[in-house]
């Protein structure tokens, strides 16, 4: 059996942002030359302390920037070839990129169904296609199907899913989840990430992650960013990233002695002779 | 023999009402998805009805012909003054954009006296004005009609925002802008929609007042009128803007029943919808069904 012949070459990444720059207010500098690739149907993660610009990444991508007064002022974002840098958030989306932003932020004041039903709002291809993804849907999630209230009074980790679940509705070529473990119990995280490894083996979706839950989302992930103050300061595949001393000291944690602090930020200074 | 006035005035509080009830519905429909105190409400009903009356009796158009244009008309309008007046303040303190709403009723007011004349131009005659007789009570068939038209327009609200694509990237809008952005809603397009819906649906009650009443500058009081329906009713529901329109029209009425029994002040139903006004605000500063902040226990 052949492989159908592919538009993108197989080495050029769905997504790749290239030494961008945002500033917000005209004033604020927040990423200074961040760069990075996503490749088609892998989870990639982006980590690193509160802070760091990881959010601001991933609004920069989605275009929810300019509804915080940030723009791209330098750099370039391509999503399957095209530049998509500062274009606004209803074009992205229409391109695939779907932002399931930080704190799940669902309609609290809808139900879970109109919440999906939302979710699919860029979509022209008919009430009966929407209606067998909220099927869909609910085979992922299926609590989601025996909640009838409003989605406000739903817990933590039931209104996460429905974010998720509003995602998958927009039928996305790819998520950027911003922290989905937030506030949610170890099991629920544990859950919650085992859908989304699921998600992206199922559905063939490419999913950048952003996490504070380092050790979880290397679990998932295919390669790993890690970012501090604005700038990405080291990658590498998951491997790598997990065997990498600096990241055990830094985010994963568990050794069994402190070295000292020269050591500690030995990657920093590396990074910065690169 | 009372007893028959009060409830041929309770009838007619109840027609009121409803009209009061689908103008208070397209202010808070202003209100939800943009959070802007539209001032110049009142002025949609009477641009309505002085289009409809220009294209009947000017134009000499058929009403049943006129009546749709209106609507075409009433929609551009909408459209054409959000994108003109409105969008240019979005991102400004919401202070200046209910400023702006002060200054375009003032506007529209003058305008159209400027056009029309300040004086009362009744409609021709399209519905029979005598009087039908409705289990004893006397109705205008006007208003029987207008009382269809505005269940119905009740009915169809409740639709479009339970069921439509539109209706719901709406209240997502009214929700949270950014949120409704993260879905691929373009606040813009939803903006222009609530300023058109609204033209719209209040020029449908200006036209049905003009009917009963004639056109003049006076319909444009019922923009003010509409303020005690929708604080009373909480300002961000629509439910609670048929509920608190129709409160407002019974109480109207009922106070005008009182008044003239016995207190014989005269004019306290102008007044009467106010006073409930305060008394609310006091008690239930939300109003009844206005939504406070859901917050998981």
């Amino acid at each position: 059996m052949a492989e159908p012949a592919l538009k993108l070459a197989p080495e050029e990444p769905l997504l790749s942002v290239n030494n961008i720059e945002v500033v917000y207010d005209d004033v604020i500098l927040v990423l200074r030359g961040v760069s990075l690739e996503v490749p088609k149907g892998k989870v990639v993660t982006l980590l690193g302390p509160n802070g760091a610009g990881k959010s601001t990444t991933l609004k920069a991508i989605s275009g929810l920037l300019a509804t915080e007064d940030g723009e791209v002022t330098r750099g370039s974002i391509t999503f399957e070839g095209e530049e998509i840098a500062n274009k606004n958030p209803e074009d992205i989306v229409r391109r695939g990129i779907f932002q399931v932003m930080e704190g799940r932020r669902i309609v609290e004041d809808m139900t879970c169904l109109e919440n999906l039903r939302l979710g699919a709002f860029t979509r022209r291809d008919g009430g009966a296609a929407i209606r067998n993804d909220i099927d869909m849907v609910y085979n992922y999630f299926p609590r989601l199907k025996e909640r009838t209230g409003m989605a406000g009074y739903l817990s933590g980790g039931e209104q996460q899913m429905l974010a998720i679940g509003r995602a998958l509705m927009a039928r996305p070529k790819m998520i950027l989840l911003d922290e989905p473990s937030m506030g949610l119990s170890p099991l629920l995280v544990k859950e919650v990430f085992g859908i989304i490894e699921q998600l992206c083996h199922d559905l063939g979706i490419t999913i950048l992650l952003v996490e504070q839950n380092a050790r979880m989302a290397l679990k998932v992930a295919d390669f790993g960013y890690i970012m501090e103050s604005g700038k990405i300061m080291l990658d590498g595949a998951k491997e790598d990233l997990i065997n990498n001393e600096d990241v055990k000291e830094f985010y994963l944690g568990g050794d069994k002695e402190r070295k000292s602090f020269k050591n500690l930020k030995s990657y920093k200074r590396r990074k910065r002779w690169l | 023999m009372s007893g028959n006035l009060l409830t041929q005035l309770l009838l007619n509080g109840l027609i009121v009402g409803t009209l009061y009830g689908v103008v208070a519905m397209c202010f808070v429909l202003i209100y939800k998805s943009t959070q802007v105190v539209n001032f110049a409400q009142g002025e949609f009903l009477l641009i309505g009805a002085w289009t409809c009356w220009w294209l009947v009796v000017e134009a000499g158009l058929p009403f049943w012909f006129s009546f749709p244009l209106t609507f075409v008309f009433m929609m551009v309008f909408g459209i054409a003054l959000q994108m003109v007046v409105l969008r240019p303040l979005i991102g400004e303190p919401i202070i200046s954009v209910i400023m702006v709403t002060i200054g375009m009723s003032l506007f529209f007011q003058s305008i159209t006296k400027w056009i029309f004349g300040a004086d009362v131009q009744p409609f021709p005659e399209i519905f029979p004005v005598k009087a039908v007789d409705v289990f004893g009570l006397q109705v205008q068939p006007a208003y029987l009609m207008s009382l269809v038209v505005s269940v119905l327009v009740m009915i169809g609200f409740a639709w479009f925002f339970k069921y439509s694509r539109m209706g719901l990237a709406m209240r997502a809008t009214a929700f949270n802008q950014q949120v409704a952005q993260s879905l691929g809603i373009s606040v813009k397009n939803v903006f222009a929609m609530a300023w058109a819906i609204s033209a719209m649906v209040s020029a449908l009650a200006g036209v049905v007042v003009g009917m009963v009443n004639g056109v003049s500058g006076a319909l444009s009081f019922f923009g003010i009128k509409v303020f005690p329906a929708v604080i009373v009713g909480g300002l961000d529901s629509i439910i609670g803007a048929i509920v608190g329109g129709l409160i407002i029209g019974l109480l109207e009425n009922f106070a005008e029943y009182v008044d003239g029994q016995w207190l014989h002040l005269g004019n306290l139903y102008t007044v009467a919808p106010f006073y409930v006004l305060i008394i609310i605000l006091m008690i239930k500063p939300y109003g009844l069904f206005g939504t406070h902040k859901i917050e998981r226990v």
